[in-house]
């Protein structure tokens, strides 16, 4: 089974590569992050995000580990996306991050029925953990 | 024998190692000026060595004084006004006042109730889907992952502790993930108490209190011997709500 997404990467690879056909497909427009690179390379996160997201998910809730690296809290800091106006749009906005792919391959997430889409007045907390 | 005396030597030795990295100012063993709390690593798992808990003094808390409640709504972000059609009633609240009077003698207390994490959590034992749960350190929670939004756990605390969320939510707080169709309730502010800082972060509530200037809220550890919690306990005379229950609760009164 992990040879087939191997396989299939590898096909679409070809495919983009040798063939002008695919040119056509509408593709998704996905806005940069705010930082220089994200946790883990972008081929990762685009296929496993949310085994990351899932497991650092208990790590919190039930052990009350925060680290930073797969903090939910840290993904909507690094990749809020600003409307016309300057102010960061929520997930109500089909320009929001998440929704830039998740509305294109038609995949609901019911993440932001709890979680803040954005980042608010408390996302000043440091490196550390403390307040700046 | 003499294996498990030189065992005993040496947790005791780490004892002694610890509890001197943790106290800032010493001036001789065993007698500090100002204990710091050991900070927890934010990769580190939280475990029963610890039990969070309070101590309220009624007699210090003033009738008509809502800093805590206020608080609480703010750092929860529980007041961000989504909460359009629910009534009054059905409002999320974490943490109220509550004022008693003696009928006989007119003598009045006031003081704030909230989820009192307890050791035997009943939301706990009826909870159908494990959504609500007692952390390691004492911490009663409810994983909104899971929760169905079923309510037994608010007919079975004691304490009417838990709210239950009726409408979506839009304006959540960071650090507060809350939605529709689960229950809530007091987290004793579990984002600060994880924090990697090197005092220990109080609750909303306390830290208000104490600023207000009433000082009727006191957090800390319940297994630390030297927290200011533990030292008060063990001066003063302190009781349970509804010690009858046997739910051992985290959250203790003085004055009642």
């Amino acid at each position: 089974m992990k040879y087939l997404h191997l396989m299939l990467a590898m096909l679409t690879v070809l495919l983009l590569g040798s063939n002008t056909v695919l040119a056509d497909v509408p593709s998704p427009t996905i806005p940069k992050g705010n930082a220089e690179k994200c946790v883990l390379p972008k081929d990762e996160m685009r296929v496993n995000h949310m085994e990351h997201i899932l497991h650092q998910r208990d790590e919190t809730m039930y052990d009350g580990i925060r680290t930073e690296q797969f903090s939910f809290k840290k993904c909507i800091n690094c990749h809020a996306v600003k409307d016309d106006t300057g102010k960061t749009v929520s997930h109500k906005d089909e320009r929001h991050f998440c929704n830039s792919c998740h509305t294109y391959s038609a995949v609901k997430i019911d993440c932001f029925d709890c979680h803040a889409s954005t980042p608010n007045s408390r996302d000043k907390v440091t490196a550390a953990g403390g307040k700046q | 024998m003499s294996q498990e005396i030189s065992s005993k030597g040496a947790s005791r030795r780490k004892f002694l190692g610890t509890s001197a990295a943790a106290a800032g100012l010493s001036i001789a063993p065993g007698v500090s000026l100002v204990s710091v709390a050991e900070a927890k690593p934010l990769d580190k798992s939280i475990s029963s060595e610890q039990r969070w808990g309070m101590l309220i003094d009624t007699n210090k808390c003033a009738k008509g004084c809502s800093a805590c409640v206020d608080a609480c709504n703010t750092e929860n972000g529980l007041n961000t006004g989504d909460e359009q059609l629910s009534r009054q009633g059905q409002k999320a609240q974490w943490i109220r006042k509550v004022d008693l009077r003696d009928k006989l003698t007119g003598h009045e207390v006031s003081l704030p109730l909230m989820c009192q994490h307890c050791e035997n959590p009943p939301c706990v034992d009826v909870c159908p889907t494990g959504a609500s749960f007692k952390r390691e350190d004492g911490v009663v929670l409810v994983d909104k992952h899971i929760c169905i939004g079923c309510r037994y756990c608010m007919m079975a605390c004691p304490y009417k502790a838990r709210s239950f969320i009726h409408e979506e939510l839009l304006n959540q707080v960071e650090d507060v993930p809350r939605g529709k169709g689960t229950v809530e309730s007091c987290t004793l502010c579990v984002h600060r108490i994880d924090e990697d800082t090197n005092e220990q972060r109080d609750p909303a509530c306390a830290d208000a209190c104490n600023t207000a200037g009433h000082k009727a809220m006191v957090f800390g550890d319940l297994k630390d011997a030297n927290s200011e919690l533990s030292k008060q306990l063990k001066q003063h005379s302190s009781k349970a709500i509804r010690a009858d229950l046997k739910l051992n609760p985290g959250v203790r009164y003085r004055g009642i």
